[in-house]
C-alpha cells in the first residue's frame, strides 16, 4: 500500500541516506530507528509530503503521493514534534476545528468522550495552555482516537508521557495495526501488538 | 468548504479576541502616526489638507505592515500551521480564511477610525468619504500581498526586516492610488471613479492570486 522507492533525502550539502526502499502493507507497523541526526525525522516528513525528497519514488495504493495530493493527505494522519494545538483554545475548540479540516463529521460527544478515553476528563475546558507538557501531548493524541485516517505517521509519539499514556498509546497503535491500518513510528520504546506484524527500519547502520 | 473557510476564520477571530493586545497596537500605530504630523508640520490648514490623504495612506501601510509578521509565525511555532499543510482542504482556501480574519481584525479598524484622524487635516466630508472607501477597498490587497511575503519569510531569522523589504515595494500601487483618490476627491472636475475602480480591480485580482502564491510560499517555508 505504501511503497518507497530508491529514497535519497539531503539536508544541505549532507547526504542523509540514499537508496532507501521499503513497501508496507495493510496491518503493518514499521518501526524507524536510528542515532540522532540520522534523517529519521527527515523520513516521516518526506512519507507526508512535507519534505521533498532529493530523488525518488513515495506511492501509496501505486500513485505517487505527490499525484494523489488530498487524496492522499485525507488518509494520512502526521504526528510531529510540535503538537499541533493552540494554547488559547480548549482541547474541544482544538480537536473540533481538526475534526473539520481533516474533512471529518464528529459530533461534540464524540470529542468529549474521546478526551475522556485519553485520560482528560475534567480539564476539557480549559484553554491548553494551563495544561502540563504531557497533558498537552494527549490532547494532540486524542487526535488519534477521532481519526478515520489509514496511514499515521508518528515522530517520538511517546516522550512526555507518563507510564500510563505510553501504554495507552500503545493499545491505540496496536489497534489501529489490527484494523488493517499503517503506522510508521520513530521512538526508542517497543510496541507491543497483538496482531499483525512489525518491521524494522535501521537508519545510518 | 464554506464550512471550512468559516472554521478557520472563526478560529483566528477567537484567537485574537483571547489575546487583544495584538490587535490593539496595530490600531494604536496607526492612530499615533497619522496624529504625530499636524504636532510636527504645524497647524496651517492647506498644508494638513494637502498632506493628510497621503500621510493616513502611509500609516495603514506600516500598520497592516506591522501586523503581517504575526500572520502565520504563531501558527508555524505550535505546529498547527503544519497540520493545515496536511489536510485534505486546499491551502488557498484555508489562506484566504486567515487572511480574512487578519484583515478583520486590522484593516477593518483602520477604515472605521479613518474619519476620527481624517479631522486632524481638516478634510472635507467628502474627501473622508472617498478615504473610507479607498481603504475598505485598499486595505484587503495589502493584506492579500502581505501575506505572501509572510509566507516567504516564516522562520528566517530578521523576517521582519526582510518581510518590509520585500513587499513595501509591492504596496506603491495602491498607495499611489489610494491617496490618489483622496486628493482629487477636493477637485471639483475631476473624477474619483477611475482610482476606485483601479483599486477595486486590484482586490479582485490579489483575491485570486495572493493565496495561491501564498500556499506556494508556505509549503516552501515548511521543509
Amino acid at each position: 500500500m505504501l511503497e518507497v522507492q530508491g529514497l535519497e533525502c539531503r539536508r544541505g550539502d549532507r547526504r542523509l541516506f540514499s537508496d532507501l526502499s521499503f513497501a508496507l502493507d495493510g496491518g503493518t507497523l514499521l518501526h524507524v530507528r536510528g542515532r540522532n541526526g540520522t534523517g529519521k525525522t527527515t523520513l516521516l516528513r518526506s512519507l507526508c509530503g512535507l519534505f521533498t525528497p532529493e530523488s525518488g519514488d513515495i506511492r501509496w495504493r501505486g500513485e505517487s503521493i505527490r499525484a494523489l495530493g488530498d487524496d492522499y493527505r485525507r488518509e494520512l494522519l502526521y504526528f510531529g514534534h510540535l503538537n499541533g494545538i493552540k494554547g488559547e483554545l480548549t482541547g474541544i475548540e482544538n480537536l473540533s476545528i481538526a475534526a473539520t479540516l481533516d474533512g471529518d463529521r464528529i459530533s461534540e460527544d464524540a470529542i468529549w468522550e474521546a478526551l475522556a478515553q485519553i485520560g482528560l476528563r475534567g480539564f476539557e475546558d480549559l484553554p491548553t495552555r494551563m495544561l502540563s507538557q504531557g497533558q498537552k501531548k494527549r490532547v494532540a493524541l486524542a487526535r488519534l482516537v477521532l481519526s478515520g485516517a489509514r496511514l499515521w505517521v508518528l515522530d517520538e509519539p511517546f516522550t512526555a508521557l507518563d507510564v500510563d499514556a505510553v501504554a495507552l498509546l500503545q493499545r491505540l497503535i496496536a489497534e489501529h495495526v489490527e484494523r488493517g491500518g499503517l503506522a510508521v513510528l520513530t521512538t526508542h520504546q517497543e510496541v507491543p501488538l497483538t496482531s499483525g506484524q512489525v518491521e524494522r527500519l535501521d537508519l545510518g547502520a | 468548504m464554506f464550512r471550512v473557510f468559516w472554521t478557520v476564520l472563526k478560529r483566528d477571530l477567537t484567537l485574537a479576541m483571547r489575546r487583544r493586545t495584538d490587535v490593539l497596537t496595530t490600531l494604536f500605530f496607526f492612530v499615533i502616526v497619522v496624529s504625530l504630523f499636524p504636532l510636527g508640520v504645524g497647524t496651517e490648514r492647506k498644508v494638513l489638507a494637502t498632506l493628510g490623504p497621503g500621510v493616513v495612506w502611509v500609516a495603514a501601510l506600516l500598520a497592516s505592515m506591522l501586523a503581517l509578521e504575526r500572520l502565520f509565525a504563531a501558527d508555524y511555532e505550535d505546529g498547527t500551521l503544519e497540520q493545515m499543510l496536511l489536510t485534505a482542504q486546499p491551502l488557498s482556501l484555508l489562506v484566504l480564511a486567515k487572511v480574512a480574519a487578519h484583515w478583520l481584525l486590522t484593516g477593518l479598524p483602520l477604515v472605521l477610525i479613518a474619519p476620527l484622524v481624517g479631522m486632524q487635516y481638516h478634510l472635507s466630508d467628502a474627501a473622508i468619504g472617498v478615504m473610507m472607501l479607498s481603504l475598505l477597498l485598499g486595505t484587503p490587497v495589502l493584506s492579500l500581498i502581505g501575506a505572501i511575503g509572510a509566507a516567504l519569510t516564516l522562520g528566517l531569522r530578521g523576517g521582519g526586516i526582510l518581510l518590509s523589504l520585500l513587499i513595501l515595494p509591492l504596496y506603491i500601487p495602491i498607495l499611489v492610488y489610494g491617496s490618489g483618490a483622496v486628493q482629487v476627491s477636493d477637485i471639483a472636475i475631476a473624477d474619483t471613479q477611475p482610482y476606485v475602480a483601479l483599486l477595486g480591480a486590484f482586490l479582485m485580482v490579489a483575491a485570486i492570486f495572493a493565496p495561491v502564491a501564498s500556499s506556494a510560499a508556505l509549503r516552501i517555508s515548511l521543509e
